[in-house]
């Protein structure tokens, strides 16, 4: 709309804003916001300049303001207007004036995205809140005084942030970082910049669409379902990539998927996926690998075009149902959308052509791409045809479409991209490396990296009782055997205890499988069951047929119990406790090796592995015993070798033996821990934090039906063990009587 | 005594040759040689032997077995009455004094110990001793014993002996191909071949799957039933929804994925 001059010059009048560089967009802004708002809205608009004028920023707020806001206001309504100004203030009331001009920049953005005022209003608080937490000052209470280590860094990842999360998404994200960064600037900017690991697997949890990771064994059970294929996915994230979008695309190593699949244009998330399955396997059923080197580019991407639309039309042949879904996500280019005197319209010419091939009510006029069509059909009638076929048939249809602007720089790609396509990178052989005479630089090799004996680390989540989340992959567990000591060791502390190992063994002999079952409906057996015999002779008496099986017998039930004894080796293991004249650890090992002695003789299946961590990168699990090892000298030697070291991170390790542990057929799984003080680590300020993981990982083995105790020889242990295991723990005070309370404690506990 | 035409099958019934089972089969039985039919759950084991016991004129008595099953429910068993007792005859042993042809259906699922009462019926002495009674029957010259069995289930629990395979001939049946399997259901249902060939499509997709979810694929049965369904005004969606993806899975993935192969099928 054009404004007169008299009426600008009345509204320039409003503005309260001298800088010279508004004079030069005024005229365009207030014709745009003429055109779209009210005369209230007019004025709140000028208000809201004026307002941003006056916070001292210099010209640069305020031509974003007249820029964005006309648009904005359009979209969310007018109260927009106000919301911003008003935020805009405040924000230029703080130390953070700084953040002003990226604030604004997200705003035409954070608009278009969130799509409602009230949705915009939540926006500007998440960001007024934001920057009030982590502004601070020096002396604590009084207003901040220093400026957010981390809201420019964070405002300039906003729009890319709401493309990928919605605002709920962003909310948690922006929540687990300011919980766990706060108080942390440089880490608070890593994480807010995208940079740290967390930031990202936050990040991809909260992300919205069909995530790749949830529907992994649909897309499998797809591909082999349907085209009878057994295929390795690897998922490539779409997240951060933003100057080259990465395409799907097969190779002997695998399916490269994207992670996660927005719905689009009616389609499910999970059904873009088939849809993408459908054409590589089609391409994997039907393409032959056709050598590259004599063909120009442009060449090429006809044939791939002409080969798609090929092994899809064979595919349809299969399932027609694809052709509706393809469709749907086929562009549909319109036919004068490319001018060919202006721009390179090869990718808009074979668009159409493949989109005529997939819809036959295309309606496209063009003489040359309606020959070409019908020529694609006559092929396709044919008995047999290849790959080079389509090659060929592309090559005359290139040829036949040439235009003098292919060659221009600016090509045109609106409505050209097929989404469910792969970038046909394995149709292609290529013969020479390039077009250089010779290869001076050889292939790099990459320098071998120094293989560690150990096994890769498994990653664990550990729970964070302070945002009730759970931190991702956040501990590395890594797992290894015990090394050996000296075999006579334990056979000595076994002989040392023989006496108790006598009154033991009595406990024992009375607890093996003794259990009577019934089992009835026998037609011989050791007893008459009487309920059934009169049942019986009733039905004989009435003149049916009678069940002959009136006898009963009994046998015994077995035992069906696994156990896994995961043992603290933390540093505190090597301490001479009061009144003692031996460390802990050898405590703790006569006792395993009666309990070990023990065990066997009762045959339970059982396992013992000891833990101990140094920081959540190193938790170290190491095996002494496996479900399948008998209690031999190499056992044995390796209790013998027990080391002690380092902290106690209990909660991975539980994880980890409960891994083990749900693998075991056995109705009954006894997780015995036994440990000599709490759970912590050097790099858990928060003492807390480990215990309620511990607690957490209790419940979630409660969940598995596995069943945790707790032997605590810390005399302290009540201040928290109960607070873990609820119930499920012992503290024995007089350590001392270690070796003798363990294997009455596992009897009694499996009795 | 008893009466034979009961056993008798007097319609021809519908069977499809998938090769040259009938000629084996005709042959086995000139030679009275027992037949163990293996295959998939609802393949044809049944109806062919009802097929072949049309073709050869013989009365077919047919036992499902079931894991209750004992010795005696085969061979019979005393009954006490006013005056004492009689002895009732199993099925088993009927089959034997009136020739039949017997099929025991389905067994694995009987107890081991039961089924090795077959074991003199189905060697070169064909006579079947009933020890409770005192007699030792000798089995009528156009007697046979036919078996069936899965080895879809198998499992550590539930195979055959042994002493109990190696005494049987073997017909191994599986799901015919594709464009014959169509023409059976086809022909079972009236419906015409298109559609029967696109029910046939989506029993692939779901006999790809088995082992990985599924314990066994859509059977030719399942197929028929479908037919039937569409046959009666349901759409194809919801028969094959019916017919073939909800009766043999509970597994949410794998549902999904059947029933976007239906809709790819039946575009």
């Amino acid at each position: 709309m054009i404004v007169d001059t008299e009426r600008l010059q009345a509204y320039r009048g409003q503005l309260t804003c001298n800088f010279e560089q508004i004079d030069s967009i005024f005229t365009e802004c207030m014709s745009a916001a003429v055109g779209c708002l009210s005369e209230k809205g007019v004025k709140d608009y000028l208000d809201g300049a004026s307002l941003i004028c006056m916070i001292g920023r210099g010209a640069e707020p305020v031509l974003t303001y007249l820029e964005e806001m006309p648009q904005v206001a359009r979209q969310l309504g007018e109260e927009s207007l106000s919301l911003i100004s008003q935020t805009v203030w405040k924000l230029s009331r703080s130390p953070n004036g700084r953040a002003i001009p990226p604030f604004l920049q997200t705003i035409a953005e954070a608009a278009r995205r969130l799509g409602s005022p009230e949705m915009l209003t939540y926006y500007c608080e998440l960001v007024l809140d934001f920057m009030e937490r982590t502004s601070s000052s020096i002396h604590g209470n009084q207003a901040a005084t220093i400026p957010s280590p981390s809201l420019v860094d964070l405002l300039e990842r906003i729009p890319g942030l709401l493309n990928e999360l919605s605002i709920q998404g962003l909310h948690n994200w922006l929540e687990y970082g300011l919980q766990h960064y706060l108080n942390h600037p440089e880490r608070q900017r890593d994480y807010f910049s995208l940079q740290s690991p967390d930031s990202r697997a936050i990040l991809q949890r909260e992300r919205h669409g069909t995530l790749y990771m949830d529907h992994e064994r649909k897309l499998d059970l797809y591909m082999r379902a349907l085209w009878n294929r057994d295929e390795l996915f690897v998922p490539y994230t779409s997240a951060y990539d933003q100057l080259r979008k990465p395409l799907p695309y097969f190779d002997d190593r695998g399916i490269r998927v994207p992670d996660v699949y927005d719905d689009l244009s009616q389609v499910r998330g999970i059904d873009r996926y088939r849809a993408l399955l459908a054409h590589i396997a089609a391409h994997k059923r039907w393409t032959t690998v056709i050598v590259a080197d004599n063909y120009s580019p442009f060449q090429r991407i006809a044939i791939e075009v002409f080969e798609d639309s090929r092994v899809e039309y064979l595919a349809r042949l299969e399932y027609p149902g694809l052709e509706s879904l393809w469709l749907r996500l086929h562009p549909a280019p319109g036919e004068n959308d490319c001018d060919p005197e202006k721009e390179s319209c090869i990718r808009h010419r074979l668009a159409m052509l493949s989109y005529a091939v997939l819809n036959p009510k295309h309606g496209y006029s063009n003489p040359d791409l309606l020959e070409f069509v019908s020529r694609f059909y006559q092929l396709m009638q044919q008995e047999i045809h290849s790959t080079g076929d389509a090659a060929a048939l592309a090559i005359s249809y290139i040829a036949r479409t040439r235009r003098q602007a292919d060659l221009s720089s600016s090509i045109y790609f609106t409505d050209t991209e097929v989404d469910y396509r792969d970038d046909n990178r394995h149709m292609w052989r290529f013969i020479e490396e390039g077009d250089e005479e010779e290869q001076f630089d050889e292939e790099r090799r990459p320098e071998k990296t120094e293989e560690s004996g150990r096994l890769p680390p498994r990653l664990y989540p550990e729970w964070d009782y302070k945002s009730r989340l759970y931190r991702p992959d956040w501990v590395s567990l890594y797992e290894s055997l015990h090394p050996s000591g000296e075999v006579a060791l334990i056979n000595r502390l076994l002989d040392k205890h023989q006496a108790l190992a006598k009154h033991l063994r009595r406990i024992l002999d009375l607890l093996k499988p003794q259990q009577y079952v019934r089992i009835r409906y026998q037609e011989e057996g050791s007893e008459l069951d009487l309920d059934v015999a009169i049942r019986s002779l009733i039905d004989f008496r009435g003149g049916a047929q009678p069940d002959p099986r009136i006898n009963m017998s009994h046998r015994h039930d077995g035992r069906d119990i696994a156990v896994m004894l995961l043992l603290d080796l933390s540093e505190s293991l090597n301490q001479i406790p009061e009144g003692c004249n031996q460390t802990i650890r050898e405590l703790s090992q006569e006792a395993v090796a009666l309990l070990g002695w023990s065990i066997e003789h009762l045959g339970d299946e059982f396992a013992i592995a000891g833990f101990s961590s140094n920081t959540r990168h190193e938790v170290r699990y190491q095996h002494i015993k496996g479900y399948s090892e008998p209690w031999d000298d190499r056992v044995k030697a390796r209790l013998a070798g027990m080391q002690a070291g380092y902290s106690t991170r209990m909660g991975a390790a539980m994880r980890h033996a409960a891994h083990y542990l749900e693998a075991r057929k056995a109705e009954k799984k006894l997780l015995l821990i036994l440990t000599d003080g709490e759970p912590h680590d050097i790099d858990e300020a928060d003492e807390r934090l480990l215990i309620e993981d511990t607690h957490k990982a209790v419940q979630e083995l409660d969940r598995q039906g596995i069943y945790s105790f707790c032997v605590n020889l810390d005399p302290h242990a009540d201040n928290y063990v109960q607070d873990i295991f609820g119930d499920q723990f012992t503290v024995i005070d007089r350590v001392e009587s270690l070796p003798r309370k363990l294997p009455e404690l596992f009897v009694s506990l499996t009795r | 005594m008893t009466d034979i035409d009961q056993y008798r099958i007097s319609e021809e019934p519908f069977y499809q040759a998938q090769s040259e089972e009938v000629l084996l089969y005709q042959a086995a039985y000139e030679e009275r040689l027992p037949v163990m039919v293996k295959g998939p759950t609802g393949c044809g084991k049944s109806r062919f032997v009802e097929y072949m016991a049309w073709k050869l004129n013989r009365p077919l008595i047919t036992v499902a077995c079931n894991e209750d099953m004992t010795a005696s429910d085969l061979v019979g068993r005393f009954l006490l009455d006013a005056d004492g007792t009689r002895w009732l005859d199993g099925p088993l042993t009927v089959a034997a004094r009136i020739g039949a042809i017997c099929y025991l259906d389905e067994i694995v699922e009987a107890r081991q110990d039961s089924t090795v009462v077959i074991h003199p019926l189905t060697d070169h002495r064909r006579t079947l001793p009933l020890d409770k009674k005192g007699e030792l029957v000798s089995a009528h010259q156009d007697f046979q014993l036919v078996i069936s069995y899965n080895p879809g289930y198998q499992s550590l629990m539930k195979d055959l002996k042994q002493s109990t395979k190696q005494r049987f001939s073997s017909l191994v049946f599986d799901y015919p191909e594709a464009s014959l399997e169509a023409r059976v259901v086809a022909r079972e249902t009236d419906t015409p071949l298109d559609s029967a060939t696109q029910l046939v499509k989506i029993a692939g997709t779901a006999r790809n799957l088995k082992g990985h979810g599924l314990d066994e694929g859509v059977s030719t049965r399942l197929l028929v039933y479908a037919a039937r369904l569409i046959k009666q005004g349901v759409t194809p969606r919801s028969a094959c929804r019916m017919a073939l993806v909800d009766p043999i899975t509970d597994d949410g993935d794998i549902r999904s994925t059947l029933c976007h192969a239906i809709d790819a099928v039946f575009a």
